[in-house]
């Protein structure tokens, strides 16, 4: 069984009206099968209102599932005795980068999840120190995080996780209020993480440029799971992405228009080099014909 | 910028007066307001004044951020002094209208002054050498015996510590909300008093929205990062006394000793 499992997983959000009567259901999650396996990182893309961050905090057992299992490292997330465990082992990086800090200074942030763990002081240093080095904000460490930019307190956030030493992290949207240098660095930093560490990631995201180094992608839509592959197979299939609202990479549409019209290219082409290293070779062997 | 507001009035340098434990400043300030009030001749003031002089002089602080604190009590200073200087009962030394300068009045009216000026100057010392964190830290800590009457003093230092990270993220949003509504033709600064209250409505509505809305978010990350209250927490930054910190506790002790004597004359009874 891999890191992160769901079976059938269903969530309802049932709204009442104020004498508590049932006024609707929404399903916010219908059915989902996931299986992620130890150091894999995979990317859950979807528009607005898809399912992917009710998804998400199931796997870090905020939610519990209306139907169905959700098993973080072999622990089944609706047994209450579990869930600070679980919630160790799967750590969770939210959206607003200002209300999930909750230290003064960075340093103490970072510190607040081990703090709750129990870890000794001595080891809360150390943890803290390699957490912060992991991220790149080592050198920031005394800093209060109103002083730094949004990237930057979202790569606190994540250092935060990271010292209680979780199995797997998920991120839910963490760039979606960030300026393009911050998403940069956070998901080099999560890259960083998934690679050198072997943190499992799962990374929610709507940008589908953030998912093209991941090793599977999920594409949810109205609760289900859509489409499934690696991020080649998924960006191939760009009318499909188009029907589902969500926006494909420009070089893998340039590319994608460009075959449309006739120019012989590979499906699924995810960046700017591969497009031009294709284009050459497709000039190199055009000039040699004529 | 807003972003800037430090809060209470924390002057970041180093000194030993900076390093001392919390609780030792906490205790110390309280112990050197009570003795302020329990001499009654000129020399105990003497000595609380040169012990604070040399506690500023430690601290490094700049002595007109001391005064800074005296700004805000001013009035009440003024007012002390006024009213025990005329409204004393005593022998009259000076008189004019109806009012009358006793020999007493004049006695109480400056003792009343000078535990004033010591009083706030003596605790602006403590709140400028001292971080909230730390102090949040170190009423924690003090207050930990008030746990068994059921006393949540661990919450409401985590409430504490919150709010104080959460206010210069609120100021933020307000300037924010209110260039919103003022480029709508919002006016926030003419009218009478009621209307300008009144101005204020559509700037706190959204303000209290987007405040329980964090604060959601803020639980929701804090639950997530195995937050369960103060059972079977470590800290990160324990407090533990230091030798400086023994060694401030008996300067203390050797200045109210000292000042008790030398303020209440103990040597004239015997």
């Amino acid at each position: 069984m891999g890191i992160v499992k769901t079976e059938n997983l269903v969530y309802e959000y049932i709204r009442r009206d104020d004498e508590g009567n049932v006024e609707g259901i929404t399903t916010a999650v219908d059915r989902v099968n996931l299986d992620v396996a130890p150091g894999e990182f995979i990317a859950i893309l979807g528009h607005n209102g898809s399912g992917k961050s009710t998804l998400a905090r199931h796997i870090n057992a905020i939610l519990s599932p209306t139907e169905g299992t959700v098993w973080v490292d072999g622990m089944d997330t609706s047994q209450e005795e579990k869930i600070w465990e679980i919630r160790q082992r799967a750590g969770m990086v939210f959206q607003n980068p200002d209300n999930q800090i909750i230290g003064q200074v960075v340093e103490e942030d970072v510190g607040f999840g081990p703090e709750n763990m129990g870890v000794p002081t001595r080891e809360i240093w150390e943890r803290v120190e390699e957490s912060l080095r992991a991220v790149g904000m080592y050198q920031y460490r005394k800093y209060s995080p109103n002083k730094l930019s949004g990237g930057q307190k979202q790569r606190v956030s994540i250092a935060g996780v990271l010292a209680m030493h979780p199995k797997c992290i998920v991120l839910d949207e963490p760039t979606a209020m960030l300026d393009p240098t911050g998403r940069r660095d956070v998901i080099r930093a999560v890259r960083g993480l998934n690679e050198v560490e072997g943190v499992t990631v799962i990374l929610i995201t709507h940008y589908m440029e953030e998912t093209i180094h991941c090793n599977r992608v999920f594409v949810m839509d109205q609760g289900r799971i859509a489409m499934e592959g690696t991020p080649k197979e998924i960006f191939s299939q760009v009318e499909r992405l188009k029907e589902l609202r969500l926006d494909v990479p420009q070089i893998t549409l340039l590319a994608y228009e460009l075959k449309k019209k006739g120019v012989p290219l590979s499906d699924g082409i995810l960046t700017a080099r591969e497009l031009t290293e294709e284009l050459t070779a497709l000039r190199g062997r055009q000039s040699r014909l004529h | 910028m807003l972003r800037d507001i430090t809060l209470g009035q924390y002057y970041q340098t180093e000194s030993v007066i900076h390093r001392l434990d919390p609780r030792i400043k906490l205790g110390g300030t309280l112990v050197y307001i009570i003795s302020l009030f329990f001499f009654n001749h000129i020399w105990g003031y003497l000595a609380a004044a040169l012990f604070l002089a040399v506690v500023i002089r430690l601290s490094k602080v700049p002595f007109r951020f001391m005064v800074r604190g005296m700004k805000a009590v001013l009035f009440l200073f003024m007012l002390t002094v006024v009213f025990n200087l005329f409204l004393t009962p005593g022998t009259p030394l000076i008189s004019f209208y109806r009012l009358t300068i006793t020999r007493e009045g004049l006695r109480t009216a400056f003792t009343m002054a000078v535990r004033l000026i010591l009083l706030v100057i003596g605790s602006s010392v403590m709140t400028l050498t001292t971080t909230p964190n730390n102090l949040t830290d170190g009423m924690e800590n003090m207050l930990r015996p008030l746990r068994v009457f059921k006393v949540p003093v661990h919450e409401v230092a985590m409430m504490m510590s919150i709010a104080l990270r959460f206010i210069p993220i609120l100021l933020e949003e307000t300037d924010k909300i209110m260039k919103a509504q003022m480029a709508r033709g919002a006016n926030f600064e003419s009218g009478n008093l009621l209307k300008r209250a009144k101005a204020l409505v559509p700037l706190l509505v959204p303000l209290f929205v987007s405040a329980f809305r964090r604060a959601n978010d803020l639980a929701m990350a804090m639950e997530a990062r195995c937050y369960r209250g103060g059972e079977g927490r470590t800290r990160m930054k324990p407090l533990i006394f230091q030798r400086r910190d023994f060694i401030a506790c008996a300067c203390i002790a050797l200045y109210l000793a000292v000042s008790l004597t030398a303020g209440r004359l103990v040597w004239l009874w015997i």
